[in-house]
């Protein structure tokens, strides 16, 4: 999923993409090159938690983009 | 339901009943309003979009960690989402407590919270163009791809 700046940048708010086994890490890098996004500032969320470049993805996880926020 | 997502306007009265109760001394309210100039730069109005889902897990994060610091808390909070014009409410954060200085500084806690992890954005629009806020600056970085603990303010 895509957020804010990204999601202009994508055009989509979302793509369904086979990354099992891959990790966010890995996911940011074939992203970036795709969409040619700078996903270096942005956090990446599974399932709606923060997660780190190496977790590894699997069938069915959402990966979100959080670029930061700016709430409040 | 204390931890809400809105596409209406607040009703602040409604965020502060929620946390009435008898063993509070005080209640705290925090309203954030659209303010129309930023470093001069005149603001036409706002949109604010959420990644609705996480927000909500992340608002009631914020709940739980205000309890664990300051016992006999109860918070509420509410933001909203959409188009809003100046002087128009983004936010309403109520906390009460059995004594005062903690209702000060337990919402003081929140707001500052929501600024760090909870997925909201804002995108400003001026009569020159528009912008998502927080982003291309790229003065925020998080090269392990989460948040770090000192990011996290514990």
């Amino acid at each position: 999923m895509f957020f804010a700046h990204l999601r202009d940048a994508v055009g989509e708010e979302s793509v369904t993409l086979e990354l099992s086994g891959k990790t966010v890490g890995d996911a940011k890098e074939l992203l970036s090159k795709q969409y040619r996004l700078n996903l270096d500032t942005a956090m990446a969320a599974v399932n709606e938690e923060f997660a780190g470049n190496e977790d590894v993805l699997k069938d069915g996880d959402v990966l979100a983009f959080i670029p930061p926020v700016s709430g409040g | 339901m204390n931890f809400e997502i809105s596409k209406t306007p607040i009703d602040t009265q409604s965020v502060i009943d929620k946390v009435v109760q008898r063993e509070a001394g005080a209640i705290t309210t925090f309203i954030g309003t659209v303010r129309e100039l930023t470093a001069g730069k005149k603001t036409l109005y706002l949109i604010y979009e959420a990644y609705e889902s996480m927000a909500v897990k992340k608002l009631e994060q914020i709940g739980q960690e205000i309890k664990d610091r300051w016992p006999g808390t109860k918070v509420a909070i509410t933001h909203r989402v959409g188009k809003l014009d100046i002087t128009d409410i983004a936010v309403v954060i109520a906390v009460s407590t059995p004594h005062r200085a903690d209702a000060y500084e337990a919402n003081r806690y929140a707001i500052e919270r929501i600024k760090e992890i909870v997925p909201i954005w804002k995108k400003e629009h001026w009569e020159d163009g528009e912008k998502w806020i927080g982003n291309q600056l790229e003065t925020v970085s998080y090269p392990t791809g989460k948040p770090e603990e000192s990011d996290l303010g514990e």
